[in-house]
């Protein structure tokens, strides 16, 4: 259980939902020599792990959250799935199951109960863990490439496909000959 | 209609400009590979750095009834460590940090983050307690307003509480030499 709250900082992996930070491929080494005693040696070392995991896991592993009705329900899963998980990058907020997510996400709740608009609570996540936990970014100059960048980029190519198609229907086109055989 | 002699030249102008767009994409891309390789390619910048360090309550680890709060902290700078006994990357820093720890060149202060106090107290009792005093943050509701997402974390706040510098990720030598003691000396020198 624990391992999966695990961060890589120096892997190469691809970032996964994980906790902690730099853990080294510990488990490796039973499965490159191979056969059936090193998967024995792994079953056993999730066995000795799972029962302390399970323990230490119950002080920080929350609750399920307490919706008071469908209505806040909803908002909260609006208002989550726009925020990013700042552990596991490319996961929001809603999907992430690292546990600073577990912990953001009751933080969003409580927020919500305190009767804090969607726009004040995005404030609060954005002054502790930066612009990083917007989805969207505020538009002013800095994000002005990140929000108009793709549209000056399909209006460059549209120019560049119009010159085109232009300039080849002005050339002079032999007209097919009457007894060609298509 | 262009004439004859204009088209050649007009397209030699696209094609330069084709390939320099390309070559631009080519560096974006190159670059983007390059800033892969980083250790702390994920490190999010902290929008605290240069604002007062949040204000927090928070219990000793060593003497669970004794409340320490921010404004007690202020004076001198100190680092602050967050680790847990839970976080293999924290042992790998941990002789890294007792030695600047030993230097008292400032106060560190450790953060032990979502941890049970037994195992916390084991830990330090095993691999050494470098820290002045240990802050124990349970739940991990302080640390929120602190920005902490993981542990290792580490930051430096200067006397007048200021966050002045945070490193994610376990503190190597090079991050000490190179980052936090010319920073230290800044401070030493401002005042």
């Amino acid at each position: 259980m624990r391992d999966l709250l695990v961060r890589r900082s120096k892997s190469k992996s691809p970032p996964a939902p994980l906790f902690q930070r730099g853990v080294k491929r510990a488990f490796a080494s039973p499965f490159e020599k191979g056969g059936l005693r090193g998967i024995c040696f792994l079953l056993l070392l999730c066995l000795s792990l799972a029962a302390p995991a399970a323990f230490a896991q119950a002080a920080g592993d929350p609750t399920p959250l307490q919706f008071r009705d469908a209505a806040e329900e909803a908002r909260f899963h609006d208002l989550t799935s726009e925020l990013r998980c700042v552990m596991c990058q490319n996961q929001s907020l809603a999907d992430s199951n690292a546990q600073i997510a577990h912990d953001l996400r009751r933080e969003v709740l409580d927020l919500m109960h305190q009767g804090k608009s969607d726009d004040e609570i995005i404030d609060f996540l954005v002054a502790r863990y930066g612009e990083f936990v917007r989805y969207k970014p505020a538009v002013e100059p800095a994000t002005w490439l990140l929000w108009f960048g793709p549209a000056l980029l399909l209006l460059g190519g549209g120019i560049v496909v119009m010159r085109v198609v232009r300039s080849r229907s002005r050339r002079d086109v032999p007209a097919p000959a009457e007894d060609q055989e298509w | 209609m262009s004439t004859p002699e204009a088209r050649p030249r007009r397209s030699r102008v696209a094609l330069v400009i084709g390939t320099l767009v390309f070559l631009g994409f080519l560096a974006l891309m190159f670059h983007g590979v390059r800033q892969s390789g980083r250790a702390d390619r994920e490190a999010l910048p902290s929008p605290l750095i240069g604002k007062p360090a949040p204000e927090f309550t928070l219990p000793l680890l060593h003497e669970a009834g004794h409340m320490v709060t921010s404004k007690e902290l202020l004076g001198t700078p100190y680092v602050l460590n967050v680790w847990g006994s839970w976080c293999p990357e924290c042992r790998v820093e941990h002789p890294v940090l007792t030695r600047f720890a030993l230097t008292k060149r400032v106060r560190v202060i450790g953060y032990n983050l979502k941890d049970e106090p037994e195992d916390a107290l084991r830990w330090l009792e095993q691999f050494g307690n470098p820290y002045m005093l240990v802050l124990a943050d349970r739940d991990g509701r302080a640390a929120i307003d602190w920005g902490i997402y993981g542990a290792p974390e580490t930051f430096l706040v200067d006397a007048n509480g200021i966050v002045r510098w945070k490193h994610v990720g376990a503190v190597d030598d090079a991050v000490i030499d190179g980052e936090l003691v010319p920073l230290l000396e800044q401070l030493e020198k401002g005042r």
